[in-house]
């Protein structure tokens, strides 16, 4: 419900204040005595004296009207802070460890996205904390009764909100008790808070609720959080990480894209279909991109005076440098290098400037030895320029160090200019220091918000259906073009990978057990002519063979399970 | 432009005469290494510090002085080229053939080319070729290479540099040196190792018996932050250069230095860029140059430029202050408005060049207090100054009274280099100053002969103290004598030190006014602070952080506005399917990833897109999720992961 940034925020305000569990106890039975009941109108009474009493509060003292002012202040600014301004953002605020999270967070986050309505006035947004610091008062009373009618609407347990929880107890413990008990200790109050988890469990399956159960298995996050405030922050980092890394087993759900009705999308129609779509805020985008064509000029004298350009930002640069590059470097001897290509090389960019732009015919034995006539030549020939962009810098196959080494040390070269774009987060940590300073590297932040296309049209990407249905029609297509025999010994081999498909250590049918089975079956009658086969299969990619740590070879169908089962399907009718 | 050029030349000398200056010492001793000839081979290990990317230009600095002085034979090896023995004697082999060709070019020059690629590449042709050479050397010498021969020796040493000592491998190292020291007797070989860290390293690298049949020699080349220091004397303190640099630039740079990678070379690729972003962006900016040439491009200035002059702040607040006659003419004659400028430029010229003198006389002084209130080097004291009124922080306050506790001889000796520096200078209004700080001297000369007087006196009323038994009076007298001393005036020496302290005080308030107050000053001093930290120290991951988490920050787009920590479900694709994966842990299941993401499209489409064809929506949603989660996975927010099907896994932590 809250977002992490509130948790984070209140958290970070300290100014929550904790009740003892006397208090606590002495509360619920003078005011919420009535909680117990499995009335609902009487609930919502009790809720609007929870209101009425919010209102004695503010009238009575002056105090606690100041406090809530303040916190609510505190939450205000610190609500402004994780998105404040790009460039004052730390490191630790971007990407802090790991919490644990419960597997259906996302569910919310979207129904609560979805919920989100374009005028920012609605109830939905009371639920984020941040959203107090307009109206204090009449939006905590909102947001007292907006939980509790949520708490009455639906029978989800992920409303057992957390901060409007938290601000619910504080409003409602009487005043004298919060001010004397306002430097509380903090084991006690995750004692209590224990406690009172358990008593909205009990409420909730009081009110019928059918997740009781699962309520008190899986506390809301709230409580983990509440255990860092006691502990240096450092401390709970480390202890957070070891949380996140113990358990080896991940909650989450277990549907499948298979499950799903919808089929998958090949690459082609994922094509179409994106290209109907229209782009959302292509003004906003075309401005951005107009802004960054203005230091074109810039980049051109930067670029002379021996420095080299690197863009970063998210969005795909890739039309950008186009346009650099016809606008600019029309004139110019330049070399573009699609970085994304999965199967470009250092070796042929090298290749490329040897072959195409100084004219030499002729291998060499290593790359070192070609970068070495590269320098030569460029040095004694001082006439000679050259332009190099690289789309994604820090693709798969670039990213290596021997290859950022030579590109590198190619860049340092006066008389060769390049601009360059990376993209991955992590893209600063391909250079160390001397490869730096190689590089000379002038940096330049062009977000785009452009889609990467070209640049993820090369990905095997998890969702797009392209292995997938191009081995299953292959697999069909040469498998109808053999004998009977051999799609006998296929069909045995994906049996029996499919029998162990639960065992993710599965190193493959060994070919003695293999050898085994088709004898029984009688689909051959020599371990010759079992290997002939499986030659045949090899060479059209239906297996593969792979010696184990005892030398024993084992075979593989590399085909995913799913593809198999249709396959067998498949085979069966056909049979 | 051609100014900027000329400048980039004048920083390369600056550093390579830095590096020579330090190799100097460093080849006395190699000279001494090389007269050991035992089993052992002489080795010289410089430590250079963790600024690796400044050794490059060291070590050339230091090969060169070697070959002028001691050796034509000089071989630089890099760690990278070498990664098995056979390449590292290829290397060697190539470099030293090479410096022979330099020696002699008209000589056999392609039998050389042969050996480079054909002769295997041996230690014992090496040692061939070495005989051969000095033989050569030694037989037709007397003509031809009088001049070069009398400076080398007889049987001149190979020399063999290691760039990179810790990122060679052990094993190529071990067994070079091994190798070598088995031919010492026949080839002369020096080493040197160039050490990052501490000379501990070649003891962890090479094992007791390989180092043993070194004999090493450490040598420590000055720290950086003195290199930087002696740059930033050599550029920013100087008025020779009319280009100067803003507080905050100065600060961005400096903190680079010293946060970051302690390298001289980054802060002065810093300074080029200070440079060439000012002349770009600065249209004044051809009024930055030297003294001699400000008359000439004053009078060549275009209308135009002329009105940039006026729309300057600083320019603007120097005309609210004239008369308004006078206002009128700078704001419409263009040719008064020439000579004015012309006059305020060199007033400012003359304000950098008693700035300058001033500063390091407040440095001889502010350098000696206990604590460093104004800091120890003077590039900190330069930045104060710049920032605001000097005199008016808390740090002068402190300083100033820690000045006036100052010793007579020290006080005397800062008088002295004082006057030094004032005299060194070039500015012409420091002859009253000098004098006046020469009778100060003069004063505290006479004052010793006093002193000694005084001291009498002193003797005398203890005397007296001594007299008195009684204890009341003895109590009375103490008291007055308290009450004197507290009541009398300051004896002259301390009247005197009031009196330098505040002089040198009105020095300070008189020159060292912050430049930002200064006419004109925009034209000389850059101070683009952000723009030079977003190129030289970008921070990519927070500007993607930024862009997914709010992209209304990019895109100037009212339906993105969403103030708190949330994001509107009608941000781009990619935002929402990052907001929605930091909810995960681990393990990512797409098809609830998809569920949800269309939840949240389908609420923001919602009011129109209720009646078309759902299925044909429901496509679009899927492609579009599709292609947000290939671009995550292009940033290296997810992989996709084997452990579950249809599952990716998580690459960064957290993310709230």
């Amino acid at each position: 419900m809250s977002r992490p940034e509130g948790i984070r925020s209140s958290r970070r305000s300290l100014q929550v204040k904790f009740v003892p569990d006397e208090d606590v106890l002495k509360h619920i039975s003078d005011d919420a005595g009535t909680k117990v009941r499995k009335d609902k109108a009487q609930l919502s009474v009790s809720v609007k004296r929870f209101v009425k009493k919010l209102e004695n509060i503010s009238d009575n003292e002056a105090q606690e009207i100041l406090e809530e002012k303040n916190y609510v202040a505190a939450l205000g600014i610190c609500a402004q802070d994780p998105v404040g301004n790009g460039s004052n953002i730390s490191g630790g605020e971007v990407y802090s460890f790991q919490t644990p999270k419960r597997s259906n967070k996302m569910a919310e986050l979207a129904s609560e996205l979805a919920q989100t309505p374009e005028q920012n006035v609605a109830p939905d947004h009371s639920k984020c904390p941040e959203k107090m610091a307009k109206t204090p008062q009449s939006s905590t009373m909102f947001l007292l009764m907006h939980v509790f009618s949520l708490l009455f609407q639906s029978k989800k347990r992920e409303f057992v909100s957390t901060t409007p929880y938290r601000l619910r107890k504080r409003l409602a413990a009487p005043d004298p008790y919060l001010e004397s008990e306002s430097e509380y200790s903090a084991s006690c109050s995750e004692e209590e808070d224990e406690e009172e988890q358990k008593e909205v469990s009990t409420v909730l399956s009081d009110q019928k609720t059918p997740a009781k159960t699962k309520a008190a298995s899986t506390p809301p996050p709230r409580n983990s959080l509440a255990k860092k405030i006691k502990e240096p922050k450092m401390g709970s980092l480390v202890e957070e990480y070891f949380e996140a890394h113990s358990s080896s087993k991940v909650l989450t759900s277990d549907r499948t894209l298979q499950k799903l009705r919808k089929r998958r999308l090949n690459q082609q129609t994922l094509h179409d279909l994106l290209k109907n779509a229209p782009l959302a805020y292509a003004a906003e985008i075309r401005d951005l991109n107009q802004q960054h064509e203005s230091l074109f000029s810039k980049w051109m004298l930067q670029l002379h005076l021996g420095f080299n350009i690197v863009l970063y930002g998210l969005g795909s640069k890739r039309d950008l440098l186009e346009k650099f590059r016809t606008s600019s470097l029309q004139d110019s001897v330049h070399l573009v290098v699609n970085g994304y290509f999965p199967s470009i090389t250092v070796r042929s960019i090298l290749n490329s400037i040897t072959e195409e732009v100084l004219d030499h015919i002729g291998t060499f034995r290593s790359p070192l030895d070609q970068l070495e006539f590269i320098t030569k030549r460029f040095k004694e020939d001082s006439s000679l320029e050259l332009y190099v962009l690289i789309h994604n810098l820090d693709s798969q196959m670039l990213r290596g160090e021997r290859s950022q080494q030579i590109l590198a040390q190619l860049s340092s070269l006066p008389s060769i200019y390049l601009i360059a774009s990376i993209d991955h987060i992590n893209a600063p940590l391909m250079w160390d220091q001397a490869k730096l300073s190689l590089y000379n590297w002038l940096w330049y932040e062009t977000t785009t918000f452009n889609p990467y296309v070209e640049e993820t049209s090369y990905e095997n990407s998890l969702l797009v259906q392209q292995s997938g249905s191009l081995a299953f029609s292959s697999l069909m297509h040469v498998l109808h073009s053999l004998t009977l025999n051999a799609r006998g010994i296929f069909r045995l081999l994906a049996q029996h990978q499919l029998e162990k498909k639960d065992n993710p250590s599965y190193p493959g049918l060994s070919f003695q057990d293999f050898y085994q089975q088709c004898r029984e079956a009688f689909l051959v009658n020599s371990d010759l002519t079992l290997r002939a086969q499986l030659t045949e299969f090899r060479d059209h990619k239906l297996i593969r063979t792979k010696r184990g740590a005892d030398g024993v070879e084992y075979l593989l169908i590399p085909v995913d399970d799913s593809t198999l089962t249709d396959f067998l399907e498949k085979e069966d009718e056909d049979v | 432009q051609i100014q900027e050029d000329l400048n980039k030349q004048l920083l390369n000398n600056l550093v390579s005469f830095l590096s020579r200056s330090h190799s100097d010492f460093q080849e006395k001793t190699t000279e001494w290494t090389c007269r050991m000839k035992f089993r052992e081979i002489p080795t010289a290990a410089l430590v250079l510090g963790v600024n690796v990317t400044d050794h490059d230009l060291t070590f050339r600095g230091l090969s060169d002085v070697l070959q002028d002085n001691i050796t034509p034979y000089v071989a630089l090896l890099e760690a990278k080229d070498c990664p098995g023995i056979k390449n590292l004697m290829q290397k060697l082999m190539g470099q030293l053939m090479n410096c022979d060709i330099d020696v002699d070019p008209l000589e056999d020059e392609d039998c050389v080319q042969i050996s480079q690629n054909r002769i295997r590449c041996s230690m014992s042709s090496l040692i061939s070729w070495y005989e051969s050479v000095t033989k050569k050397t030694d037989s037709e010498t007397p003509s031809k290479k009088r001049n070069s021969s009398s400076r080398h020796w007889q049987s001149p040493p190979v020399v063999v540099i290691f760039k990179d000592m810790e990122s060679f491998t052990t094993k190529v190292l071990q067994d070079f040196i091994v190798i070598s020291s088995q031919h010492i007797h026949e080839l002369p070989l020096v080493l040197i190792f160039g050490i990052a860290t501490s000379p501990m390293i070649i003891h962890r690298l090479l094992p007791h018996s390989v180092s043993s049949l070194l004999c090493i020699e450490l040598f420590q080349s000055l720290s950086c932050k003195e290199h930087l220091s002696t740059i930033i004397d050599k550029l920013l303190l100087t008025s020779q250069f009319p280009f100067k640099l803003g507080e905050k630039v100065l600060q961005v740079l400096i903190n680079i230095f010293l946060y970051h990678d302690f390298s001289v070379q980054n802060f002065i690729k810093g300074f080029q860029l200070c440079i060439v972003e000012h002349f770009y962006s600065q249209p004044l900016s051809v009024l930055c140059c030297h003294v001699v040439d400000i008359k000439k491009r004053v009078y060549s200035l275009s209308h135009d430029q002329c009105e940039n002059i006026r729309r300057l702040p600083s320019f603007r607040r120097y005309v609210e202050k004239q008369e308004s006659g006078k206002q009128i003419e700078l704001l419409t004659n263009d040719s008064f408005l020439k000579e004015e400028t012309e006059k305020l430029l060199k007033d400012l010229h003359v304000y950098h060049e008693n700035y300058v003198s001033i500063l390091r006389c407040l440095h001889v002084f502010t350098s000696s207090l206990p604590k460093y209130p104004l800091g120890k080097q003077i590039r900190e004291l330069h930045c104060a100054c710049l920032e605001n009124r000097v005199w008016e922080t808390e740090e002068y306050e402190s300083s100033l009274q820690l000045a006036r506790m100052l010793n007579k001889t020290d006080l005397v000796t800062m008088l002295q280099q004082c006057v030094e520096i004032l005299m060194s200078s070039s500015g012409k209004e420091f002859d009253r100053t000098v004098e006046k700080l020469k009778e100060f001297l003069t004063q505290f000369q006479n004052l010793e002969a006093e002193v000694s007087q005084e001291r009498d006196v002193s003797v005398s009323s203890q005397k007296e103290l001594q007299k008195k038994t009684d204890l009341y009076h003895l109590q009375k007298t103490l008291l007055e004598l308290k009450e004197s001393r507290r009541s009398k005036k300051l004896t002259k020496f301390e009247m005197l030190r009031f009196e330098v302290v505040d002089y040198i005080d009105s020095l300070v308030r008189r020159y060292l006014v912050p430049a930002d107050d200064r006419t004109l000053h925009e034209i000389v001093y850059f101070n683009a602070a952000t723009v030079l930290r977003g190129h030289l120290n970008a921070a990519p991951r927070t500007a993607l952080h930024t862009a997914l988490n709010n992209p209304h920050w990019y895109l100037k787009n009212q339906a993105l506005k969403c103030d708190g920590g949330g994001i509107s479900n009608k941000a781009p694709d990619i935002c929402i399917v990052y907001k929605l994966h930091l909810e995960c842990g681990r393990l990512i299941n797409l098809v609830d990833w998809l569920e949800a993401f269309s939840t949240v499209v389908m609420a923001a489409e919602e009011p129109n897109a209720e009646t078309a064809s759902s299925d044909q929506v429901d496509d679009i949603i899927h492609a579009r999720f599709i292609r947000a989660v290939s671009e995550l996975e292009l940033l290296g927010f997810i992989k996709p992961s084997k452990q579950k099907t249809d599952h990716v896994a998580r690459l960064t932590w957290g993310g709230c």
